[in-house]
């Protein structure tokens, strides 16, 4: 009985192998995953008792900690927000029980378990300094941010959402969206019970006020997305925007499909040039477009914009949700999803990336809002520099492009609202379907000044029912302004 | 060849009983103990707390009063086997003090004193069945009420007014004026004692060549004659039993691989260990498709870090907590006492490896595994050293279960299998588990007193001349 009394201790040890090879495998390499997963509550409430470095929008502190020590020298310290709703959605909260934001992702920085902090965090313990996190500091615009908050505000209870890029380096310039809430609401160590609860009332709000729509929600672009297309047509059919195409008044699409512009007609049903279906948004003259450059082509392009990426491909450094503009088939719904409906939905970041990459000679840069990273003592850990995200077209397709836009904001274009006056501002409105009898969402897209850009925006109003340049192309003017006319 | 092999040893010499070395390695395991909880005082309250001495030296005492009562109960048996045991046990109360302590906040009023009475309970009864099972042989007249206790025992949980769901498992008995026990420890004690007498007398039958099935020239398995798979189908309605009705998924998948294991070891087939897997696999997946509980267990197990598994009731938030914990622990450990136990669920139960490792780091942590290890492995050498089938199912039954059970609570808490709640041997707070875990060591220690022990000398040797000198 010898043999499988030996074989069964030789199974038994074995066993033991496993387990001390798993918790190595554990403990030694998959510790730190473990400790930053958001799962675990610990990093957020222990870190009550430690110095967070502040978060920091144009040299003034937005987010940081405030030393509430009592009589007893137990360290506390309470997360302290300013601007109210404003820097929010970009910002984000540390709770007791979780965070959101730069708050959450640049969590390991400003707390001071990042590894690029080891050598400072070894010198401090050396030297008897208590430890203290980076700075973050941040890209934002707090006039672009201030004039994008105070357009929804002034909407009178419409949702939204508006984005800004530089479109020269990527830099994330203003990130709204609406509505918001304010951080010092949820993040009370005294109050944890007022705070969690504020929070659940957010949770509960059906105007999704936790929501960050500039980065984590789609919306049908509509006729933003004809940019996208005219973008295609240009490229893969050697279109020019004198280039003529079919433009009826009204076009079967398994339903018919009707211009939205004055009279309901481009050019009185004659075939219309593409620079001026892109001033007045003609939508079966671009239909048909997107019949001719067809499915594969037209979601090509919108993957060069950005579209149709993996979870997790775009982290600004808050994670994106990433835009679709699959490949159609089926012509009633690619001719749609020229206009920017059927199945396309975008964030209004993607659309902004669709803007800058025109303003940007075709190319897109990978959006960033962490600028800087600071050492307590102010000495440089990381800076972020652009990046190529895509080059979506060529340098003369953009020219042709951003010439087309700018008539959009020129008399007879379908957005002279957002023209500022003494330069050229390009830009594109977009009022996209969301179903049969349900209001409109209103978009408008663009950048200024046309010949040499220096901010490019998206901005959706969610259920604004009525045009995109009436409503949401003021709110583009104001950002734009915020940056041009300093 | 121009040597032959050497010869065997001669049996004269008298085995080496090496009971100075077993003193001490258990000084270690008491200073250990003694340490472990100075540490944690120190991280604690920054003085090193009176426990060390109250609760240090009533551990070095009991330890002791083992050690000098081996010495004239068992002077031969393996001295490792209670210095192991004692280290895993000293660690354990170490650990369970710095528990309290760190819910308390004071050192002062923490308390270990129930799992040290439990201690010397354990040792008790582990030198009670050293004196008094001379031979452990004499358990074979008790086959099958030993596993009419074993069903009883499991059983007893399911009674209404006895038994009390605790955390969705019926496991625990409540005992007016006793407190609550958890007869499922003592089971598989029971279970193994039957086992090994069981399959002792039947294991000639069992041995019978079956139906081989062979492909070309190669067999693939000998099935054996169907009357014969009575026992493992018995086994294996129990074990899905158990997973069903206590739900309780960590001893149904101790009580039936230690069968196997025993089974294998008395009939050396390896087709009923094949046959038992599958049989097991197939049970379990039905109770898998048919019973939330068993799914929920699963779901776990593999999505322990999706938001939804987390959040929802009986989720895996005490998995998580766990693995967290043993992620800030990392290779060295905070030390004992600078952990964050507070964020861990039953930290000095079902949890103490990963308390463990936590604290003490995988350095900590690879160290009680190695003595586990360790102690299973002297406990193989105990069955390989006997003789008589019984006694070598018993030995290796019983160091299997140890190893076994070790393997299911760790392997739950990091993800190798589901999460059971299952007890750590020697460390987990809680009275049955711990005097339990005494039990088998008791009966591994007579064992290997006997089979170590020479035999007494043939009384022709010497006795007779004097009888004539008289």
């Amino acid at each position: 009985m010898n043999t499988p009394i030996r074989r069964l201790s030789i199974f038994a040890f074995l066993l033991i192998l496993i387990l001390m090879g798993n918790v190595t495998w554990l403990q030694g390499f998959q510790a730190e995953a473990i400790r930053d997963d958001p799962l675990n509550t610990r990093q957020y409430s222990e870190r009550l008792s430690e110095a967070r470095g502040p978060i920091q929008i144009a040299g003034e502190n937005v987010a940081y900690s405030e030393d509430i020590s009592g009589e007893d020298g137990q360290p506390r310290y309470q997360r302290m927000y300013e601007g109210g709703p404003l820097y929010t959605p970009i910002v984000g909260s540390f709770r007791a029980y979780g965070a959101s934001g730069i708050e959450r992702t640049e969590n390991a920085l400003l707390n001071g378990t990042d590894d690029r902090l080891a050598v400072r965090n070894f010198r401090d313990i050396i030297t008897g300094r208590e430890p203290e996190g980076a700075q973050v500091q941040l890209t934002l615009n707090p006039e672009v941010q201030q004039a994008a908050y105070e357009g929804f505000e002034q909407l009178n209870g419409k949702n939204g959402a508006a984005v800004a890029l530089d479109p020269e380096t990527g830099a994330i310039l203003g990130a709204v969206s609406y509505p918001s809430y304010d951080a010092n609401d949820v993040v009370s160590i005294d109050d944890i019970e007022a705070a969690t609860q504020n929070y659940t009332e957010l949770e509960n709000n059906p105007d999704k006020p936790l929501l960050n729509r500039a980065l984590h929600e789609y919306y049908p672009p509509g006729s933003t997305f004809k940019v996208v297309t005219a973008a295609a047509a240009i490229e893969y059919l050697g279109a020019t925007p004198e280039t003529t195409q079919e433009a009826p008044d009204v076009m079967d699409l398994g339903g018919e499909l009707p211009n939205a512009t004055p009279g309901q007609t481009c050019n009185g049903g004659e075939p219309d040039t593409l620079a001026h279906s892109i001033q007045i948004s003609c939508n079966t003259s671009m239909a048909n477009w997107a019949l001719d450059i067809g499915g594969e082509n037209l979601s090509e392009q919108a993957t060069a914009f950005g579209f149709n990426r993996e979870e997790g491909d775009l982290n600004v450094p808050i994670p994106v949700l990433p835009s679709n503009a699959p490949v159609e088939t089926d012509r009633n719904i690619l001719a749609r999803a020229g206009i920017g409906q059927s199945n396309v939905q975008a964030t209004p970041l993607q659309m902004a990336m669709v803007a800058a990459g025109v303003a940007n000679g075709g190319e897109v840069m990978k959006p960033y809002s962490v600028d800087t990273v600071r050492d307590s003592d102010l000495s440089v850990i990381t800076q972020t520099s652009p990046e190529t995200y895509s080059q979506a077209v060529s340098a003369s397709t953009a020219q042709d492009l951003k010439e087309m836009m700018t008539l959009v904001t020129q008399p007879g274009g379908s957005g002279p609202n957002a023209a500022i006056p003494g330069m050229e501002v390009a830009g594109k409105t977009g009022t996209a379907e969301t179903g049969p009898d349900s209001p409109t969402h209103n978009w408008f897209i663009g950048f200024a000044p046309a010949d040499d850009p220096q901010i490019a925006v998206a901005v959706v109003v969610e259920f604004g029912d009525v045009s995109g340049g009436e409503l949401a192309a003021p709110i583009g003017r104001e950002m734009m302004e915020a940056v041009v006319l300093e | 060849m121009s040597k032959a092999p050497a010869p065997e040893a001669p049996t004269e010499l008298p085995p080496v009983k090496r009971r100075n070395a077993e003193l001490v390695l258990i000084i270690f395991a008491i200073a250990i103990t003694m340490a472990g909880i100075a540490i944690a005082g120190l991280n604690i309250s920054g003085e090193i707390p009176s426990a060390m001495w109250t609760v240090g030296l009533t551990f070095a005492a009991m330890a002791a009063a083992a050690h000098v009562a081996m010495r004239f109960v068992a002077p031969y048996a393996d001295p490792l086997i209670l210095p192991c045991t004692l280290f895993l046990n000293g660690i354990g109360v170490a650990m369970i003090w710095r528990v309290s302590a760190g819910e308390a906040e004071n050192a002062e009023s923490a308390g270990a004193g129930s799992q040290l009475m439990w201690t010397a309970i354990g040792l008790a009864v582990c030198f009670l069945i050293i004196i008094f099972l001379k031979d452990p042989r004499v358990l074979q007249r008790y086959t099958y009420i030993s596993g009419l206790v074993a069903i009883f025992l499991l059983a007893l949980p399911i009674i209404p007014g006895l038994g009390q769901e605790v955390y969705g498992a019926r496991l625990w008995i409540n005992i007016p004026g006793l407190g609550t026990m958890q007869p499922s420890e003592f089971a598989k004690i029971a279970l193994v004692i039957f086992l090994a007498s069981y399959l002792m007398n039947k294991r000639q039958v069992l041995q019978i060549v079956g139906k081989p099935i062979k492909v070309g020239r190669f067999t693939l398995i000998e099935l054996p004659r169907a009357r014969d798979l009575a026992p493992i189908l018995v086994g294996w309605v129990l074990a899905i039993g158990i997973l069903v009705l206590l739900r309780d998924l960590g001893t149904s998948l101790l009580l039936f691989g230690t069968f196997l294991a025993m089974l294998y070891v008395a009939t050396q087939r390896s087709s009923w260990v094949t046959i038992g897997l599958a049989m097991f696999a197939v049970g379990a997946f039905t109770a898998y498709l048919l019973f939330w509980h068993v799914k929920a267990r699963v779901n776990i197990w593999f999505n322990a870090f999706d938001q939804e598994v987390y959040y929802a009731v009986g989720g895996s938030q005490q998995l998580v907590e766990g693995l967290v914990g043993m992620a800030y622990g990392g290779l060295f450990g905070t030390g004992l006492g600078a952990g964050e136990l507070y964020s861990t669920f039953a930290a000095d139960s079902d949890l103490i490896l990963a308390t463990l490792g936590e604290e003490l780091g995988l350095t900590g942590l690879l160290a009680v595994l190695m003595v586990l290890g360790l102690l299973v492995e002297r406990g193989m050498r105990v069955a390989l050293a006997v003789t008589g089938s019984f006694n070598k199912l018993l030995a290796s039954g019983v160091a299997f279960l140890l190893a076994y059970q070790v393997f299911i609570v760790l392997g739950g808490l990091t993800r190798v299998i589901p999460l059971t709640g299952s007890t750590t041997p020697f460390m987990a707070a809680g009275g049955s588990a711990l005097v339990a875990s005494w039990i088998m060591m008791g009966i591994l220690l007579r064992i290997s007193d006997n089979a170590r022990r020479p035999a007494p000398q043939a009384i022709q040797d010497e006795g007779a001349t004097q009888v004539i000198r008289r």
